[in-house]
């Protein structure tokens, strides 16, 4: 078996960048090929948006001041929004969640591959999914509900650092809430409640606005409030800002609590972080 | 402890504690460079517990250990691309094929063996477009311990590799071993199976309650050829009733040859019934772990004990 490559001593270690661009190849054949996990990640936000747009958009229903805007304008932000979390925090605390528990990082823990090269191959997937998804949701909405995009540049740069920063604070809470579930078949069950209700809080399937203030100070502290209205700010006309709860698109806070976000979630992530069971030491 | 450059593991006086219980107690062991050298015991001896240690997973509350002239609890990447681990319940990854796997894993190195060659000396040429989900246990393992020497580890370790095999699937997965060793692999593997350790390693190590009870060769394995060997026969008395007789000797051959000339037979001839057993390595191990005898052999039981 060793006949036909020789022995060579002291070859160097691939390095962290190959191995990383090896597992992101790897990450994605292995979310393509369960169809389950595709459909919903790539289906909810898309339902989701239908659904409420054609709920609340009866009979050409609009919204805003002088009515400027359509409840799927309206709707299509906060669904980006939660496509990201989804791709990225949800996907990722229950995948590694699961390899943890069924011993594939243990595994991964026993080869040379460096601890970076997991976390660039997840990073990979999640940018991956998350740009095909957003994608997906604004080709759904010009097409089907004529929603406009937007045409100035600034628009776009907005986009850009809200999407790049919403998806990595996702990212690195995801890998750190992955520590959370016991067993990897109660990790759905613990992580999919709090998605579900930061939801319900953060403005992604009411008007933000509607809330209840209690409701709307204790979304505050988390990123999907502050994603969602970073979002409005780039996918709604100009007149929306004036109905925000703060009476501006606040871009210096959501920046700021994405940041403080990003940091705790490195911060414990690091801390947290195992590759074996917690039963297993 | 200076890295001796002839053993591939050394462990000295190793501890390790879950709560008030002692998982491993003291434990000394050398693995020599080259050879497969097993660890046998009971389910909870110690033998996972020991094993991942040495591996590097597990921390352990005392004792020495050097792995490759390494010790584990401080190891890099250079150190893991030179061994190999076949976890005893390693992960899942269904979705990818044996060839995807293989293929993969072998980028993790700096010289790995040819994916192709790997998969066939695994014997799962026929299955390399096959989904991981889809094979069978033993084909599982098979691609565990792929996955495993991909790497062209020194040292491969193997935690209970062959549970749930099929005896013709335990006989390949020996020859597959035994390959490795005769390419310089060292091999660490840990089994309860008797057959396993006795057909596969050169050493054997007999482990209960993480203390060594007993190290040798599995031919030699609790001092058994120095045993005194049990000869039985039958008599036939004068009045006809045929008796069945039987004693214990340190030097079997003289043993017969008086019999012989007892029963004025002759030195030529046959001593009816003739049997010498020695005690089997079940016998020795069972003895050693402090289990009683299920088969009524060498070692007769009273009445009451089964």
């Amino acid at each position: 078996m060793s006949a036909t490559t020789a022995k060579v001593d002291h070859a160097p270690l691939p390095s962290a960048a190959r191995c990383g661009l090896a597992r992101v190849g790897l990450e994605l054949r292995m979310f393509f090929r369960e169809p389950t996990a595709v459909t919903f990640i790539f289906a909810y936000p898309v339902v989701m948006l239908a659904i409420f747009a054609t709920v609340f958009g009866q009979d050409g229903a609009m919204l805003g001041p002088s009515h400027a805007f359509s409840y799927a304008q309206y709707f299509l932000p906060a669904m980006i929004a939660t496509g990201v979390m989804l791709s990225s925090f949800q996907t990722l605390a229950i995948t590694i969640a699961v390899e943890r528990d069924q011993g594939e990082l243990k595994r991964l823990r026993g080869t040379p591959m460096p601890a970076t090269s997991y976390f660039i191959g997840k990073i990979g997937l999640v940018l991956v999914t998350s740009l095909a998804q957003t994608a997906l949701l604004l080709a759904v909405a010009v097409i089907l509900y004529d929603v406009p995009m937007p045409s100035s540049p600034t628009n776009w740069a907005t986009f850009a650092w809200v999407f790049v920063l919403a998806s990595a604070t996702g990212c690195v809470c995801g890998i750190g809430f992955s520590c959370v579930p016991s067993s990897g078949r109660a990790a759905s069950a613990v992580v999919t409640p709090v998605v579900l209700i930061l939801q319900f809080i953060s403005g992604v399937f009411f008007q933000f606005e509607n809330l209840p203030t209690w409701m709307q100070q204790v979304a505050s502290l988390f990123p999907l409030k502050w994603m969602a209205q970073g979002m409005r700010s780039v996918f709604l006309p100009a007149s929306a800002e004036a109905i925000e709860v703060g009476g501006s698109w606040q871009h210096g806070a959501t920046a700021a609590v994405l940041v403080v976000w990003l940091v705790l979630g490195l911060v414990i992530g690091v801390r947290a972080f195992r590759w074996t069971r917690r039963d297993d030491s | 402890m200076s890295p001796s450059p002839d053993l591939a593991v050394e462990v000295h006086a190793l501890r390790k504690r879950y709560g008030d219980k002692l998982a491993v107690d003291g434990l000394d062991l050398s693995v020599h460079r080259g050879e497969i050298f097993a660890i046998l015991g009971p389910n909870g001896a110690g033998k996972t517990t020991t094993v991942e240690i040495l591996e590097g997973f597990r921390s352990r509350d005392g004792g020495e250990v050097q792995v490759l002239g390494v010790d584990p609890a401080r190891a890099d990447r250079v150190w893991r691309s030179r061994i190999g681990i076949v976890l005893q319940s390693p992960g899942d990854q269904g979705e990818l094929t044996v060839g995807e796997l293989v293929r993969h894993f072998a980028r993790y190195y700096p010289n790995p063996r040819d994916p192709g060659e790997v998969i066939d000396a695994v014997g799962l040429a026929e299955s390399a477009g096959t989904r991981a989900r889809q094979l069978s246990g033993g084909q599982r393992r098979r691609l565990d311990v792929a996955l495993g020497i991909i790497g062209r580890p020194e040292l491969l370790f193997l935690d209970e590799p062959t549970t749930g095999f099929d005896p013709a699937a335990r006989r390949s997965f020996w020859a597959l071993l035994a390959g490795l060793r005769d390419d310089g692999t060292t091999v660490l593997l840990t089994t309860h199976y008797l057959d396993e350790a006795e057909h596969l390693a050169d050493r054997v190590a007999v482990v209960r309650d993480g203390r060594l009870l007993t190290l040798g060769t599995p031919d030699d394995l609790g001092g058994r050829t120095d045993q005194a060997a049990i000869v039985r026969w039958t008599e036939r008395s004068p009045d006809g009733t045929v008796r069945h007789r039987e004693g214990r000797t340190h030097a079997p051959s003289a043993f017969v040859r008086e019999l012989s000339l007892q029963a004025g037979l002759g030195a030529d001839a046959e001593v009816p019934g003739l049997q010498i057993l020695r005690p089997s390595l079940e016998d020795v191990y069972l003895a050693l772990i402090g289990e009683p005898s299920t088969e009524q052999s060498a070692l007769p039981l009273a009445e009451g004990a089964r």
